[in-house]
């Protein structure tokens, strides 16, 4: 039977997604359904001096108003910061409270005020309109590189700073640092983004007054995580009277990692109401109260020799956290930033410092790439400076410094298994024809554009992750991952999974995997996630983990049923175990060739005996049934990475600047469905991409968010792209029997410096991101009058 | 949204007579729907005018170019008759926002909205263009009077735009990346008296540049604006692109429309 692991299996969700069929949270509705609206604060910082409901729960069609008095009254818990991060001199973190709905204070625009419960949503909105909040507006802090020097937003958190944080030796880098030949300096912002998810984020909860359990219903990338914390933190209803569903879901790229208060707000009020809440944001909500991702102000140095050779890194950011410390929000700028900072590269000696604030914005938390592509970002275009500073290739000083050995001890944190840099930046210079560049610049230049060239060598901690040791680093909670392989009686397979797809392609993939491993028909597999009530526990999808970890739980209960299966067979063929080996789903008996189908022994394993026809005694003490369960948890992390180059022109009249041609070249390990792979390595590069050259949130100084919507913040679209040249190499990761490392994130996080790069090459000067036309033009126009003044 | 009455009007007086102080008309509904789904607006009346055959339509003569109110640009951009009597104005209805847009958003509403940075009241500056409505024809100089404000009195329909063809002409707009509505637009006409330059996007309603134009009129040539300077005062300026910004890209893109034309 040939492997289906590595064929382009087309994408068996796609069928029921693209015609409409899929089924989301905001498709649901109950019997009895009622609709929440939330009452936002249009303000950035004020006080609640009071919030009188008194008219809206008179309008019609209400059903209930409730307010940050009435979660209190109740104890409902605040919303948590699930890693705790430890300053340099030792002190915890400081984080405010986060109430589902605010009591005191409102500490960003959209913060949730009150909500209005109505048997339609049109009643909901019209009733919230009528609530009417007595603010005391303060001044609002906004600015991430200001915030330290501003009022404290809370009283209890000295100069809006969470922690102080530091990875690596000062000292042993500052003795780097002076023996160095050169130091590369930069300066960066890491541009605030929108998620944007397709589907807007939605919950609906449905409580039962006679079993007193409640289903909820969420756009969530980690269903059984919501439940967990809506639980134990949030104190809505105990775990085993709390289902949590994440049906389809459109999209997350992060921002539905974790709950946020509007699960916690329509669970706990469909308890008070009894009857099912329904909430559904509306693009406008999506803006203002997803969290945000990215958000930094960086000052890096490079210390190197005059022939290329990296002494020493330094790393310096204040990282913007938002108004409330969110889930992920304290590690996403620590451990998932600090340690790749040093990117691909033998360093000697290295450091990060990171100083997170509190602003009056939206959280920030997890977005694609999650702290790696800022990681990347700053070393890699201080590596392309550095070359432009010592007229070096920026090729040659990158292989200049890659490891060559593997195991490869990283500076910083992580031990990298395996990978090959140099083979991926060679095979990205050929796919991406390098040696032509200067032929097409000069093609440019015949149409009055001005082209640049912009390299991009990455690697990411991804398969996220082992246990103990994110554990040991602060996590709340362990980062396994479990499968359950469900045989059914007549042959065919159910797998549950704790991991969840929302376009990532796991209906397809790890049905993939599940055939291979038991010689089953693709067709006859059918994998599950998603429910809190089926299969057993799981940390969802995000941290390019799922494959990785989760479908090595998979590979591992598989074998278990393989392993279980042989011995049902050696009793049904009357034979020794150890004559039975399992090949292409059969059970054979090499010696005599009797063999039986893995079908034939899942059925004997639940009719366990002899009647008529059916001849199938189970072996003396075996279990009826044939459905295993594993448990995951990976040694190590997994270590994708890959060289990118980017080439845009220019146009210097305008200062349009187009992505003209991409190549990627990744190693991700072994590839289970390139067809999929691809597919996520184009979406990651869109949002690299648009992260580079178009999107942006901006506030403005009193924390008014003014991209609010699709007509200013600039979603990046089809016709921004060329066509990618994608290519592969392959070291397969030793931490788990797939050899799988993760493809998700990749594009996301190598194309802003690829692209930031080709645009330097281009104007010659440093460019912030996003590079809009008049950023680029004003480059053009220095460009043009230093050129002057040199002739 | 708000509750409201939907009208489906057969004629143009039937329209009008609806027509109220909190009514608007419905057209494209590509502005008035999603004002009203936000909130920003509300209606006691809508007045769907689509169905008025008369408003819907194009006519081409040799002088003249004549579009009814509720044609889409779809239409426009399709047209057969258009694109070879004034190219340019079927090139810019191809420009407008996205294809669902151009499917629905019409000429009249276009133009009745006024916003600062649409594309087709470039078009009836450079092309002299005279709005018809119900009771009276405005020239289009006198038409656009300010940021999302026009010389319709309350309950006025538009019936149609009667676009003059000129000599030659073009229309170049830097799209606003998130909107794709104009940054810039520079609308370049030349006709046998002289030559107009409808402005775009730069400011808070649509006009002639008459620097622009009056150093054209002498010489129609993109060299010919060479040292034309365009002050920034008065220039809008957002997230994407500032007053100064906006000044440079008149004239670039005033270059660059001469260079097509
Ligand atoms: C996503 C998006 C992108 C867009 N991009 C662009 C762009 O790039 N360039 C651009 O120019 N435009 C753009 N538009 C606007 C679009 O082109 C429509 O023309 C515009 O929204 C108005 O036309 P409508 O027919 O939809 O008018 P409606 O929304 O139906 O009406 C708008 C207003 O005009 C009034 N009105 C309509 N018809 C008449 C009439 N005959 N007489 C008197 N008053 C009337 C109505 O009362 C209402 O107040 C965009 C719109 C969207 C939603």
């Amino acid at each position: 039977m040939a492997s289906l692991v590595g064929s382009r299996v087309e994408r068996k969700e796609d069928k029921k997604l693209l015609t409409g069929r899929g089924k989301y949270t905001a498709d649901v509705t109950f019997a009895h359904q009622t609709y929440a609206y939330f009452v936002r604060s249009p303000h950035a910082r004020a006080q609640l001096k009071n919030v009188d409901i008194s008219k809206a729960e008179k309008a019609s069609g209400v059903v209930a108003v409730l307010t940050g008095k009435d979660i209190a009254n109740d104890k409902i818990g605040g919303l948590i910061a699930g890693w705790r991060i430890k300053s340099e001199d030792g002190s915890d973190m400081k984080v405010p409270a986060h109430p589902p709905l605010a009591n005191e204070s409102v500490n960003y625009v959209g913060d949730h005020v009150a909500v209005v419960i109505a048997e339609s949503l049109d009643e909901a909105r019209n009733a919230a309109e009528l609530v009417k909040v007595d603010y005391k507006i303060l001044k609002a802090v906004v600015k991430t590189d200001k915030a330290m020097d501003s009022e404290s937003i809370y009283k209890d958190i000295p100069k809006n700073l969470c922690f102080d944080w530091l990875l690596g030796d000062r000292a042993k880098t500052q003795e780097a640092f002076d023996k160095a030949d050169k130091i590369i300096k930069i300066d960066l912002i890491n541009n605030r983004l929108i998620p944007n998810a397709m589907e807007p984020r939605a919950a609906n909860a449905d409580y039962n007054p006679s079993t007193e359990e409640i289903t909820l219903y969420t756009t969530s990338q980690n269903p059984h995580l919501a439940r967990i914390i809506i639980s134990a933190f949030n104190g809505v209803a105990p775990e085993n009277k709390l289902r949590v569903i994440a049906p389809d879901v459109g999209g997350g790229f992060g921002s539905k990692i974790y709950p946020y208060a509007e699960e916690v707000v329509c669970s706990w009020a469909s308890k008070k109401i009894e009857r099912p809440v329904k909430w559904v944001a509306d693009r406008t909500e999506s803006f203002l109260s997803d969290c945000h991702g990215r958000d930094h102000v960086t000052h890096a140095e490079l210390a190197v020799k005059n022939d290329g050779t990296f002494l020493g890194f330094k790393n310096e950011t204040i990282a913007n956290l938002g108004a409330y410390a969110s889930v992920f929000g304290t590690v996403t700028p620590t451990y998932l930033f600090g340690p790749c900072a040093t990117g691909v590269y033998k360093m000697p000696a290295a450091y990060s410092n990171v100083k997170a604030v509190f602003t009056n914005t939206a959280p920030v938390d997890a977005y694609r790439g999650a702290g790696r592509p800022e990681a990347t970002y700053t070393i890699e275009t201080l590596v392309e400076k550095a070359a432009r500073e010592l007229g070096m290739d920026p090729a040659e000083i990158r292989m200049k410094n890659f490891p060559t050995e593997f195991p490869f001890q990283q500076t910083l944190v992580h031990s990298v298994d395996s990978g090959d840099y140099n083979a991926g930046l060679k095979k990205a210079m050929e796919v991406g024809d390098y040696k032509g560049f200067e032929a097409r610049k000069k093609e440019s230049e015949s149409k009055g554009k001005l082209r640049g060239v912009g390299f991009c060598s990455y690697f990411e901690a991804c398969g996220i992750a082992p246990s103990a040791v994110v554990m040991s680093l602060g996590c709340g909670i362990g980062l396994w991952e479990s499968a359950e392989v469900r045989f059914n009686p007549t042959g065919n397979v159910t797998v549950f999974t704790g991991s969840h797809s929302h376009g990532q392609g796991h209906d397809t993939t790890f049905a993939q995997i599940a055939a291979d491993r038991l010689g089953v028909p693709l067709e006859n597999i059918e994998i599950s996630h998603g429910d809190t009530d089926k299969g057993p526990f799981g940390y969802g999808t995000y941290g390019s983990r799922s494959l990785t970890v989760g479908g090595t739980a998979i590979v591992k209960a598989c074998d278990k049923i393989v392993a279980k299966g042989k011995k049902v067979a050696a009793k049904m063929l009357e034979v020794n175990e150890s004559d039975v080996e399992f090949k292409d789903g059969e059970f054979i008996v090499a010696k005599s060739n009797q063999k039986k189908t893995i079908g034939e022994v899942a059925f004997a394993c639940y009719l366990p005996g002899t009647y008529g026809e059916v001849k199938s005694p189970l072996p003396e003490g075996e279990e009826p049934g044939l459905k295993e369960t594993s448990f995951f948890d990976p040694g190590n992390f997994s270590f994708p990475a890959g060289s990118h180059i980017c080439e845009v022109e220019v146009d210097p009249d305008t200062g349009n600047t187009e992505v003209v041609k991409y190549t990627a070249v990744d190693d991700f390990g072994t590839i289970i469905n390139p067809l999929i792979v691809e597919g996520q390595v184009h979406g990651g590069l869109a949002q690299g991409i648009g992260q580079a050259l178009y999107e942006n949130c901006h506030y403005d100084d009193t924390g008014q968010l003014v991209t609010a919507s699709y007509m200013d913040y600039t979603m990046p679209r089809a016709d921004n792209f060329p066509e990618f040249n994608l290519g592969f190499t392959c070291t397969p990761a030793t931490s788990n029997p797939l050899g799988t490392k993760g493809c998700g994130e990749a594009g996301a996080i190598a194309a802003p410096p690829a692209v930031m790069n080709a645009v330097m090459n281009a104007v010659g000067t440093e460019v912030s991101m996003p590079a809009t036309a008049e950023k680029v033009w004003k480059a053009c126009q220095k460009m043009n009058k230093s050129n002057s003044k040199a002739a | 949204m708000k509750t409201f009455n939907y009208h489906s009007t057969k004629d143009v007086k039937e329209a009008t007579k609806l027509a109220s102080s909190s009514s608007a008309f419905l057209a494209g509904g590509m502005t008035t729907l999603p004002s009203m789904k936000l909130g920003l607006a509300s209606y006691k009346d809508i007045i769907d005018i689509k169905r008025i055959k008369k408003l819907s339509g194009i006519k081409v003569s040799s002088k003249t170019v004549t579009i009814g109110a509720t044609t889409k640009h779809a239409e426009v951009a399709h047209s057969k008759e258009v694109k070879k009597a004034i190219p340019s104005l079927a090139a810019l209805a191809e420009g407008i926002g996205d294809p669902q847009v151009r499917n629905r958003g019409t000429i009249g509403g276009s133009i009745a909205n006024n916003d600062p940075s649409a594309d087709y009241p470039s078009a009836c500056i450079a092309l002299n263009a005279t709005i018809h409505t119900n009771n009276r024809k405005v020239s289009a100089d006198k038409f656009f009077t300010g940021m999302f404000e026009t010389s319709l009195k309350k309950g006025e329909l538009i019936e149609a735009v009667e676009f003059q063809v000129p000599e030659k002409s073009c229309y170049k707009k830097y799209p606003n990346p998130a909107s794709r509505y104009a940054i810039v637009g520079v609308y370049v006409a030349k006709h046998k008296g002289g030559v107009n330059v409808g402005v775009t996007g730069a400011k808070s309603c649509v006009y002639n540049d008459e620097n622009i134009s009056g150093a054209l009129s002498k010489s129609f040539s993109s060299s010919a604006l060479d040292n034309v300077k365009i002050s920034s005062s008065g220039m809008n300026s957002d997230v994407h692109a500032s007053a100064d910004y906006r000044a440079n890209m008149v004239k670039i893109f005033a270059k660059k429309a001469v260079e097509a034309c």
